[in-house]
């Protein structure tokens, strides 16, 4: 293999890098409060320290509707807004608009579930203590879901590098869009088996620092 | 703080959790509520520690009402009202000491204040040396001796202990009643315990108030109830206080004296029904002084322990000795 095709597979490691690092970041922008919202609208009896049906059901109708659409679909929907916010459909930096809106209600869905988790008990007694709903997020839901937070944000980040994949519809390059146009139309299986190998480090390596970063939470409860 | 009931109801989809309850509960003296699961104990906690609101009914703090407060003064409220529960409801995200000093954070105390109080908190509860703990290295006493310090971090006027000794054993139970006996002495605290175990009520409460099915059947100074209970609810829950739960050993010997006798009696089965001491005192000169006894059931066997002291003239003592051991009965003996 030439050192072109090298220079090319880091390209493209730095492109899926870039595209799930800012992926990730506004999932969680956008999907953290939500998930928030989510739960804490919830029924009281689901663990809602301010319930308001609803809102609620509204939200819950969004999220599901967003999880349930064609990521490939989602791309091409959200053209417009991509080129609202980026200036162009098109590339590495358009490719973060739909990731993350992808991504968004999948991270609200996991906050969700972490923070209805904490024990209710625990919950009760911060209320007892006079703690506002926001102290009782905020110091209470969120510091104790903690570690359940972080297995999560690991697992959006490992979906995140595999939604990626797909941003070569759009030329949004990374190892996947490599993968597809050198490996499989170029017939390159060596160029393929290296971007997979790849992805599957990234996948490895995440996942081993999550685990640690949560192994380490628990250790120290 | 004494605080005053009146006419409570609280109703769940058809169900009359607390109906027409109506309690004065005195300033600065511990007031015991006891019910079995289902009498609607948990509901009138919530209602008295403004968690929840009446659907018709008051609650006075004082001389204020206070159940019909908008949120946002119940909320100042409660960071005057201490609570403990029966799972403790500790922050797993923080240790002790941080477990103690959530509270003044809400309250927005000065940082070295919370410091000086969550050390001064940790003495009160005799874990000084637990600050940085995490709670899940902590027994369940301990667990709820840091609770009672953080319940009691912004000086509460009341302390609400919703089954706080429920989860514990018999020993660490008395060791945490005498923990909230003396807090309450020191602190001129209003202790309000809800409860099922009689026992709590008998060795810590001044007042009691029965409860039925989310109504008050019977209500008066405890002693008062312990000497003539008047119905049905109340006999019950005394006829399961057969002993006294400090003078029991864990082989069910009930001890009545301190003096530490000599000599270990065991009897087995058929022996435990026959009267082996009358029969030996007839036959030798000897005196019995039984300082503890008791009987429990191990499967199918029953078996008799007696904890006595046997004096006389020293030939007399060990031929009843002989003649206890020759009618089956072990002998242990603790050399002096």
């Amino acid at each position: 293999m030439t050192s072109a095709i090298y220079r090319l597979i880091w390209q493209s490691t730095l492109q899926t890098l870039t595209m799930v690092f800012f992926s990730t970041l506004f999932s969680v922008i956008l999907g953290l409060p939500l998930g928030i919202l989510l739960s804490i609208t919830s029924p009281e009896s689901q663990g809602g320290i301010r319930p308001k049906p609803v809102l609620n059901v509204i939200l819950s109708k969004i999220v599901n509707v967003l999880r349930s659409f064609p990521f490939i679909i989602l791309i091409i929907v959200l053209f417009p807004l991509s080129r609202l916010i980026i200036g162009t459909a098109i590339g590495t930096r358009a490719t973060i608009v739909p990731l993350s809106i992808a991504a968004a209600p999948f991270v609200a869905r996991l906050v969700e579930t972490s923070l209805k988790e904490v024990d209710p008990g625990v919950v009760q007694a911060a209320r007892t203590m006079g703690s506002t709903n926001s102290q009782i997020v905020f110091k209470v839901l969120l510091p104790e879901a903690l570690p359940s937070l972080i297995s999560g944000l690991t697992l959006t980040i490992i979906n995140l590098i595999g939604y990626s994949a797909m941003a070569g519809a759009v030329g949004g390059g990374g190892l996947g869009d490599l993968a597809i146009r050198y490996g499989y139309q170029r017939f390159r299986p060596d160029v393929m088996a290296i971007a997979v190998i790849v992805i599957l480090l990234l996948v490895e390596l995440i996942q081993f620092i999550g685990n640690k970063i949560s192994a380490h939470m628990m250790a120290k409860r | 703080m004494h605080i005053t009931l009146k006419n409570l109801v609280r109703t769940y989809e058809n169900v009359h959790a607390v109906q027409d309850v109506s309690l004065s509960i005195p300033s600065n003296r511990i007031f015991g509520i006891i019910g079995l699961s289902g009498a609607g104990k948990s509901t009138l906690v919530r209602l008295i520690s403004l968690l929840e609101k009446p659907d018709s009914g008051e609650v006075w703090y004082d001389d204020k009402r206070v159940d019909d407060l908008p949120e946002k003064e119940i909320i100042l409220r409660r960071r005057h009202i201490g609570m403990i529960f029966q799972n403790f409801n500790l922050f797993s995200s923080r240790n002790a000491g941080e477990n103690i000093a959530y509270p003044m954070e809400i309250c927005r105390y000065p940082k070295d204040k919370i410091r000086n109080r969550v050390a001064e908190l940790l003495e009160l509860v005799g874990l000084a040396d637990k600050a940085n703990a995490p709670i899940s290295t902590l027994s369940g006493g301990q667990k709820q001796r840091i609770a009672i310090a953080r319940a009691l971090a912004c000086e509460p006027e009341v302390l609400f202990c919703d089954e706080a000794t429920s989860a514990l054993d018999p020993k660490t139970t008395q060791s945490i009643l005498a923990l909230i006996k003396d807090i309450q002495k020191k602190m001129n605290l209003t202790v309000v315990m809800i409860t099922h175990q009689m026992e709590v009520v008998r060795d810590s409460c001044d007042y009691v108030a029965v409860l039925s099915e989310g109504s008050v059947v019977e209500q008066g100074i405890v002693k008062d109830i312990f000497a003539q209970p008047k119905t049905k609810v109340t006999k019950e829950f005394l006829s399961h206080l057969t002993t006294n739960a400090r003078n029991v050993r864990e082989d069910g010997v009930v001890i009545w004296s301190d003096v530490p006798a000599r000599y270990t009696l065991r009897f087995l089965n058929d022996r435990v029904d026959t009267p082996v001491i009358s029969d030996i005192i007839r036959e030798f000169d000897v005196i019995f002084n039984i300082s503890g006894a008791g009987i429990q059931k191990v499967g199918d066997t029953k078996l008799g322990t007696m904890v006595c002291d046997i004096t006389g003239e020293s030939s007399a003592v060990e031929a009843a000795l002989k003649a206890i051991r020759e009618r089956g009965v072990t002998v242990e003996e603790v050399k002096a």
